[in-house]
């Protein structure tokens, strides 16, 4: 070996491979103004639909006349739902098992919904034509509180399910009921409730709120009716699952469909779904043979596209006197507007709000969740969460504080006593789940004492005293928040969407220069995957990441996969993308072998190639063996270095995490500070720390906003209020608290590389830190429950409600 | 096409001299993506809130959503994609958000560094408080600002550099 012979070390630099902060791929282009979203594309002849909206929010149309608008220059076409009809389309599936109007089929159901699709050469022709579309309504009675909305004389919202006392989740028990949802042991629980020392019931409400990424929903569909083959560009998150959707909507064979999802401006959940915007186009460019254009804006977006939340929990604890818990008991109003358009994977009505328990050691629990209808925009969506997970965290972790404070109990110190131990993993959680593994006890102590939780403490306690005896007007709170999430949906024996199995997959090829291009399912929207996902590959195979180019969102080329949302990307494709790499490993190792003319079983890897045991010196590294597999593969072996893997998860990922949060709040204006906010994350393995820390960064700010102020919130008759980013809270630079992140490593035993999944765990565990925060500063006071968001005005009425302006 | 007046516009857009005809009612931020193909700036609610659309207008940051295309005749124009160094090489401020990790979905981003390169120039070395302040009106869903920040000291602190080396010579 020479001096120039670069070290094992140095090997392993150049790699840029899983655990380093590498640089994003990504970033050359977008830096530049050269990302390539949907709005940017242009084809010839394209033209623009728009949509005609419904001011009401549950009317009757008893007439829609276009003539004057078809009169305008420039206007093509107005559909309508007896257009849809022809074509079967006036309705459509959603993926919780309930239909959709695509178009308002003689009603609607909430303001905003789709009246019409006006089809014009440019936006604005298109714009004026609406104004043009003359729609008359009939205002029926509307319902906006669901707690009203099993009454018995509430309106009937959904006249096409008259009748149906089956819904897609078993039996529905009133004209405004979806379904009823129960897991557990209701008995057991009631059990551990009547023989309880100490028991706690609070109605916890998980506001309305909306993901409102930066870039809308938008598609251009283009119809090729020589070939019969339709193109979708659009904003999607599961470009397969769109494809198959639009082919079985469609009846266009699956292979004639090509599904282009280019660069995304952010997802958060809202961009998972099908919406009326992409079967409008896709109809308009069949019916008029050129490339239609659809791009909502904001107002439609915040009002239309997938509301997040709406959960409406009424939370049970029952425990020892010593504080250790004994039983759950939760049932959960959930709001799903006009329709029920939840995201979840299909078999799950409430998605996996089971994991309700926790980060704790609960005996026994029991839940229960009504779905209902009323006359706001239909969803439910994974607001940067896995499947009402952020509901659930939220229902937990302030439970546990009000138990804290029935008991008179420190509530780190309850959540620590009542912890699921490390020796208890893998842990059969009451509600169903197994959970892989945790070491919650080390993650919180760090947490803790870099926090200086026992200081704050003291601190919080003079700053009370000081307030009772009128030296101060703030007051203080301190947030505790640890979080257990369940994400990478999922294992094919209970995930399915619309029947597909929640898999996911990459392929790998590498070229005969030892670089490589990869594919995979899943769909980043600013998770840099194209940066990550070489990461992988990079330590699996030893080819530099540099080398490796990562391609997603072309279902023609990329494998079938169901997309990212939910956490899911590293805990399921992450792992495919592992196993593809192995495949071509052992490949590349036969080949060295034969290369080396010994024994594959004599060879080792070592960072970038095999090599003899015992004789470094022989050894052939990843390049020469990609060479080798098209120069001269061993006899009786395929030529080629490539490999596919599609991965189904054995089981969920269960990442989790200890927030804090420290505010101050001053009793006459209600104006919160967040005085500091620190965030250790374990998400198993750690990819690339960089994009780690980034990723919970942006989810805590998001949780920041909802927490805080974010709301989609409808008045009595039905208005919906905060549909634009005048009122719809999206924190600045200047209001943001500034974040400190920390972690722990405690790998998934059955995940190939040990990753569990991080991006959506600070939204998920912000919210319940900062609620806990405000909670907790006025909890001197005698506040036991204030509900979010938690923004100047409440926290005045909250102040003043309990008597701190007297 | 609709029969509104058409109105001639004269700007300069990233150096490049360019005159069209346009309706009156065109946007700024319409009449840059689809007149001339400038898709750096970015739509992201029209109303003016998230900046996404920021271009540098006669040396002000602009949100070109609600400019109309007219208002801009005359116009000395910059966008991101004039923000590159004359060889191609990422600029002080694009590096700065690549290396601080300065962005993620890339949607916010050319409005973010448009609105940052103006800022730089009002004021070449701002505290952290006087960049948050001066990217307010820029709204970014999946970084939480921290990085963005970061990523502007970064670029502060390079393009101050030859100054500070010639102040010390």
């Amino acid at each position: 070996m020479n001096d120039m012979t670069p070290t094992r070390e140095q090997r392993e630099a150049a790699l840029e491979g899983m655990g380093c902060k590498r640089k994003r791929v990504e970033d050359v282009r977008f830096t530049q103004g050269k990302g390539q979203y949907v709005d940017d594309l242009k084809l010839p002849g394209m033209v623009f639909g728009d949509f005609v909206r419904s001011p009401y929010p549950h009317a009757k149309i008893t007439k829609i006349d276009a003539s004057e608008a078809l009169k305008l220059p420039g206007v093509i076409a107005v559909l309508t739902a007896e257009d849809l009809k022809g074509v079967n389309l006036a309705w459509m599936p959603t993926l919780a098992g309930d239909v959709q109007m695509v178009l308002a089929d003689g009603k609607v159901l909430y303001q905003n919904q789709e009246v019409a699709f006006v089809i014009a050469e440019d936006r604005y022709i298109a714009d004026d034509a609406i104004q043009l579309v003359e729609v008359d309504y009939e205002e029926l009675p509307v319902l906006t509180d669901p707690f009203k909305s099993m009454d018995t004389d509430a309106p009937v919202l959904r006249p096409d399910l008259e009748g149906k006392t089956e819904g897609a989740h078993g039996p529905r028990k009133h004209h405004n009921h979806i379904f009823n949802w129960e897991v557990g042991d209701k008995d057991e629980t009631a059990k551990a409730f009547a023989e309880a020392d100490v028991t706690i019931n609070e109605m916890i409400s998980y506001h309305r709120t909306h993901p409102s990424p930066l870039e809308t929903c938008q598609c251009v569909a283009s119809m090729d009716k020589v070939k019969g083959e339709l193109t979708i560009w659009g904003t999607f998150q599961a470009p397969h699952v769109i494809r198959t959707v639009a082919s079985l909507l469609s009846t266009i064979p699956e292979h004639k469909i090509h599904v282009i999802a280019p660069d995304i401006g952010g997802g958060f959940g809202n961009k998972v779904g099908a919406y009326p915007g992409y079967i409008c186009s896709i109809v308009a460019s069949i019916v008029t043979g050129v490339p239609v254009k659809w791009v909502e804006d904001r107002m439609e977006n915040l009002s239309t596209t997938s509301f997040a939340r709406d959960y409406h929990m009424t939370t049970e604890i029952a425990a020892k006197s010593d504080g250790t818990v004994t039983g759950l008991k939760v049932h959960v109003l959930a709001d799903h507007g006009g329709f029920d358009a939840c995201a979840d994977p299909s078999k799950w009505p409430a998605g996996f709000f089971n994991i309700v328990t926790g980060s704790y050691d609960f005996p026994t629990a029991h839940l229960e969740v009504d779905g209902v209808y009323t006359n706001k925009a239909p969803g439910g969506v994974a607001y940067r969460c896995s499947f009402r997970v952020t509901e659930a965290a939220y229902c937990i972790e302030r439970g546990m504080d009000i138990l804290a404070q029935k008991l008179e109990m420190d509530p780190a110190d309850l959540r620590i006593k009542n912890f699921i131990k490390p020796e208890q993993f893998p842990y059969q959680s009451a509600l169903g789940w197994e959970y892989d593994s945790g070491d919650y006890h080390t993650a919180m102590q760090k947490a803790m004492d870099t926090i200086g939780y026992r200081e704050l403490r003291a601190e919080q306690k003079a700053k009370q005293e000081a307030f009772k005896r009128g030296e101060t007007r703030e007051i203080m709170g301190i947030g505790v928040s640890f979080f257990t999430e369940i994400v990478g949906a999922g294992p094919s024996k209970n995930c399915d969407i619309l029947g597909v199995a929640m898999f996911d997959s990459a392929e790998i090829r590498v070229h005969p220069t030892g670089s490589v291009i990869s594919r995979m399912g899943t769909k980043s929207q600013g998770q840099g995957h194209e940066t990550t996902w070489a990461q992988i590959i990079a330590t699996e195979i030893g080819i530099p990441a540099a080398d490796i180019m990562v391609e997603e969102g072309n279902t023609d080329t990329a494998p079938y996969g169901l997309g990212t949302y939910g956490s899911r990307s590293t805990p399921v494709a992450g792992a495919a993308i592992a196993l593809a790499a192995r495949k071509i490993r052992n490949k590349a190792q036969m080949i060295a072998a034969h290369m080396l003319e010994v024994s594959e079983y004599d060879l080792e890897w070592d960072v970038d190639g095999f090599q003899v045991k015992g004789n470094p010196e022989a050894r052939k590294s990843m390049k020469e063996i990609a060479w080798a597999a098209y120069h001269a593969p061993p006899p009786n072996m395929e030529p080629g270095l490539e490999a596919v893997s599609y991965y189904d998860p054995p089981n969920m990922t269960y990442p989790f995490g200890a927030y804090f949060c420290v505010m101050d709040i001053d009793v006459d204006t209600g104006v919160a500070t967040t005085r500091r906010f620190y965030a250790l994350d374990d998400c198993g393995t750690r990819i690339n720390p960089m994009i780690i820390e980034g990723q919970v960064h942006g989810g805590l700010t998001e949780a920041f906003a909802i927490a805080m102020g974010q709301e989609i919130r409808y008045d009595e008759t039905g208005n919906v209020l905060g549909a634009s980013f005048m009122d719809f809270f999206i924190p600045t630079a200047v209001e943001t608290p500034h974040w400190e992140t920390d972690h722990t490593v405690t790998p998934s035993p059955h995940h190939p590389i040990g990753a569990k999944g991080v991006g959506e765990s600070p939204n998920v565990g912000g919210v319940p830190a900062f609620s806990n925060a405000v909670n907790d500063a006025f909890q001197f006071l005698g506040n036991t429950h204030i509900q979010m968001p938690h923004d100047a005005w409440r926290n005045w009425q909250a102040a003043k409600n309990l008597g701190a302006h007297s | 096409m609709s029969d509104i007046e058409q109105i001639p516009v004269t700007l300069t857009v990233n150096g490049k001299k360019v005159q069209r005809f346009v309706e009156p009612r065109t946007l700024l931020i319409h009449f840059l993506r689809e007149e001339l193909n400038v898709t750096g700036p970015h739509i992201g609610c029209e109303t003016s809130h998230c900046g996404a659309c920021t271009v540098e207008m006669n040396g002000m940051s602009v949100k070109s959503c609600t400019v109309f295309a007219v208002q801009a005749n005359g116009a000395e124009m910059t966008t991101i994609e004039g923000m590159a160094n004359p060889d191609g090489t990422l600029s002080a401020l694009q590096e700065g958000f690549r290396q601080m990790h300065g962005l993620q979905c890339g949607f916010c981003t050319p409005g973010m560094i448009t609105r940052a390169h103006t800022l730089l120039k009002e004021n070449p070395n701002p505290s952290e408080e006087e960049i948050r302040m001066g990217i307010a009106g820029n709204l970014c869903r999946c970084t939480g600002y921290q990085n963005i920040v970061k990523a502007i000291q970064y670029a502060a602190e390079q393009l101050n550099q030859p100054e500070t080396q010639e102040a010390a010579e």
